[in-house]
């Protein structure tokens, strides 16, 4: 199925790989070295959204729109994470009074 | 249809009723539920054989198909010919006046309606045993004799000799069943079905050499099944020990009935044991044994349930000898005498042991022939039954199982002769030391209640007479045409030799009571031999119990089951435990180290994928 609409032809399809993929490893990065839990959050959703640029490129690629949709549920999907991780994250702040993530390890207080 | 079932199933409700509900119901409920029970089943058999009328054939009843399995159909059927008509009469008629007789007997005892659910539930066994009309209804009944047994030798069941006892009997009587289980097993082989009818019609079409070999096997098979259940050598040995139950279980189970339950079975199966010769042999040379060594044995004892124990294991040697040498009718013969005499005697027994508040031993008794005398009257009648004194009962059915063995070898009538003059001793040795001179013991003798007595009378009555009833006659359409061979002469001679052996217990414990203990020590070593029953149950002992036990206790025990088994259940527990243990750690609760497992992991399956060559 033809898109309607095309890219510049300047910016080569590798480029975009490589930008999802340093974002990925960024969100990596932040997950695995940051303590904060919102910043670990905000990593989290920063490696979705690395992901769906990659969904994105090689559905422009492939030509067919499977990766688009894909995109769209994974936004759905971090929608509602969102709205439940937080939820999360205020009530572990309400009773531990931190947001210092090794502090959470165990589920008993 | 003449309800054959009716029989049996009287005493079971009798169990049923005392067995579920006694412990609430009154004594007199108690007593006329067992006695009444039994006594309707002794009525029925009386009523059932008159309407039979002669009874020159068996008379079937068949009731349900219970095992049919290809071309093999087993069912639940009762028959009665003259055979177990003489063993119902006996089995009912003993066990309703043992019944009244435990009545008194068992007054001052703990557990009163649990002995009379357990009598009445072996009235039932042993009624379903004569009864039954194939090999495994008789099965049925044979095996819960045996429990019953158990369950009346154990009845005093805090004293730890008496439930030994019970699990030696049990034990031993097991071996036994497994011979019968074995020689059921190759009568349906060889002629596919247990049906007494069906097989002894088979078996008669055999001669003695053709297909001897199965019918051999077959008949030694069940000759085992019976050395266990009528305590012949070598499985007697639990007979004696039976003796820890109450005095009335000793006379109606291990004296008159259940023992005498081997013996019917080899009747019962005489037209395979007529066509097998090596297992007739066989039959009468272990009922010899049996007769002599016990009759040893019984000389020395001090215990007078002991002596009279010794005793029947002696008379039913006598029985198979009787048996083995083709004179059946005279073995049936004598099992109906002996049923009578040898009740009398335990129950005599246990009168005395009542009026002596529990003493058994014959070196505390004496002089009792005052202070008892009714008791001493029947005892005395019973003694010169069992000693053959002509003209009482055991005079004539030991003389035809003589005179059969005379024919059959002449040696075998000698060591009978023997073997009766012994027994006429050791009788009549109880009889003196227990009654006659001083009284040697400390309780006050005092005689029993009429309820005791009155059955003893009549069994008294039965053991002075009951020689009269012509058994071997009446047995004919059974085993067939008796030989008459009768020489006066060996008469004679057996009776001289009861009345030798009355006459050496007069000598000895009567005018000169030291002379037994001199020739007991110059004896020395024979006597200590017999004193200690060969120490024949410290020969098995040594060379089965204790292997058996030892080796269950360090290779089963120890070995199989604390190490093996225990071993791969404890095992796989173990490696469980451990595998946790190391696994416990990645579950440490810190997210980002999950996080990194997830990228290792991850990381991995890239580098596998990768080395793979790719997805396709």
């Amino acid at each position: 199925m033809e898109l309607p609409l095309s890219l510049p032809t300047a910016v080569p399809l590798s480029w975009f790989l490589i930008l999802s993929a340093i974002l990925f490893m960024l969100g990596i990065a932040g997950f695995l070295l940051r303590r904060n839990i919102i910043t670990v959050f905000m990593s989290i959703e920063l490696m979705l959204n690395a992901v769906n640029l990659t969904f994105v490129t090689f559905s422009y690629r492939l030509k067919q729109v499977d990766g688009h949709i894909f995109s769209f549920f994974v936004m759905v999907v971090a929608a509602a994470e969102a709205a439940v991780g937080l939820a999360i994250i205020l009530t572990v702040y309400k009773n531990r009074s931190t947001l210092e993530i090794d502090e959470v390890s165990s589920m008993k207080l | 249809m003449h309800q054959l079932w009716l029989i049996p199933a009287l005493p079971f409700a009798g169990f049923l009723i005392n067995g579920i509900f006694g412990r609430r119901l009154s004594r007199p409920v108690v007593n006329a539920t067992a006695i009444g029970s039994v006594l309707l089943a002794f009525l029925w058999v009386v009523n059932t054989l008159l309407q039979l009328g002669s009874l020159e054939q068996p008379y079937v009843e068949r009731y349900f198909s219970w095992i049919a399995s290809g071309t093999l159909n087993i069912g639940f059927d009762f028959a009665v010919d003259r055979l177990s008509a003489v063993m119902l009469l006996v089995v009912t008629g003993i066990g309703a006046l043992i019944h009244i007789y435990s009545i008194g007997y068992m007054s001052h005892e703990g557990g009163y309606y649990r002995f009379f659910a357990y009598m009445n539930l072996f009235m039932f066994f042993m009624l379903t045993l004569v009864l039954g009309a194939n090999y495994l209804v008789l099965f049925v009944g044979w095996e819960g004799v045996g429990l019953c047994s158990y369950l009346l030798i154990g009845f005093y069941f805090v004293k730890k000799s008496a439930t030994n006892a019970g699990i030696k009997a049990f034990v031993v009587n097991r071996i036994g069943d497994f011979g019968f289980s074995l020689a059921m097993f190759l009568i349906v082989v060889q002629f596919g079905t247990l049906d007494f009818q069906q097989v002894f019609a088979k078996a008669a079409g055999f001669s003695t050499e053709k297909g001897a070999g199965m019918v051999t096997a077959i008949c030694l098979l069940l000759l085992v099944g019976a050395t266990g259940k009528s305590a012949q050598v070598p499985l007697y040995v639990w007979l004696p020990d039976a003796m820890e139950g109450p005095t009335p279980v000793s006379a109606l189970i291990h004296a008159a009935t259940m023992v005498t339950a081997g013996v019917y079975m080899v009747a019962r199966s005489a037209t395979l044991f007529t066509r097998a010769p090596i297992a007739m042999d066989a039959v009468a040379t272990i009922g010899l044994i049996t007769a002599v060594l016990a009759a040893t044995i019984g000389l020395a004892q001090n215990d007078i349930k002991k002596v009279f124990a010794y005793s029947t294991v002696s008379q039913l040697g006598y029985m198979f000898l009787g048996l083995g040498c083709g004179a059946f009718s005279a073995g049936i013969f004598h099992l109906m005498t002996h049923a009578f005499f040898k009740a009398l005697l335990f129950l005599g027994a246990g009168s005395v042991i009542h009026a002596l508040s529990g003493e058994q031993d014959l070196r505390n008794m004496g002089g009792l022939r005052k202070k008892i005398p009714v008791t001493f009257a029947v005892l005395l009648c019973a003694s010169v039954a069992i000693a053959g004194v002509p003209p009482f009962s055991g005079f004539f059915s030991k003389d035809a199982i003589l005179v059969a063995a005379y024919a059959h070898a002449p040696w075998m009538y000698w060591v009978g002769v023997i073997t009766a003059g012994m027994t006429a001793f050791y009788v009549f040795r109880a009889i003196f030391l227990c009654f006659f001179g001083e009284y040697r013991g400390q309780a006050h003798p005092h005689e029993s209640p009429l309820v005791m007595t009155a059955p003893l009378g009549i069994l008294a009555v039965l053991s002075l007479a009951g020689g009269y009833i012509n058994v071997p006659k009446f047995l004919e359409p059974v085993f067939g045409e008796l030989h008459e061979a009768h020489d006066e002469s060996l008469v004679y001679i057996s009776v001289a030799a009861g009345l030798i052996g009355i006459a050496f217990a007069w000598l000895f414990y009567v005018l000169k009571p030291g002379l037994a203990d001199s020739i007991a020590n110059a004896l020395g070593g024979v006597y200590r031999l017999v004193l200690n029953k060969y120490y024949v149950d410290e020969a098995y002992d040594a060379a089965i119990v204790s292997p058996l036990v030892d080796g269950s206790r360090t290779v089963l025990w120890r070995g199989v089951d604390a190490g093996l088994i225990d071993g791969i259940v404890d095992g796989t527990g173990t490696t469980a435990r451990g595998i946790g243990g190391v696994l416990r750690h990645l579950q440490s609760g810190y997210i980002r180290r999950y996080a990194a497992w997830v990228l290792v992991g991850s990381i991995l399956v890239i580098v596998a994928v990768s080395f793979a060559g790719g997805l396709k």
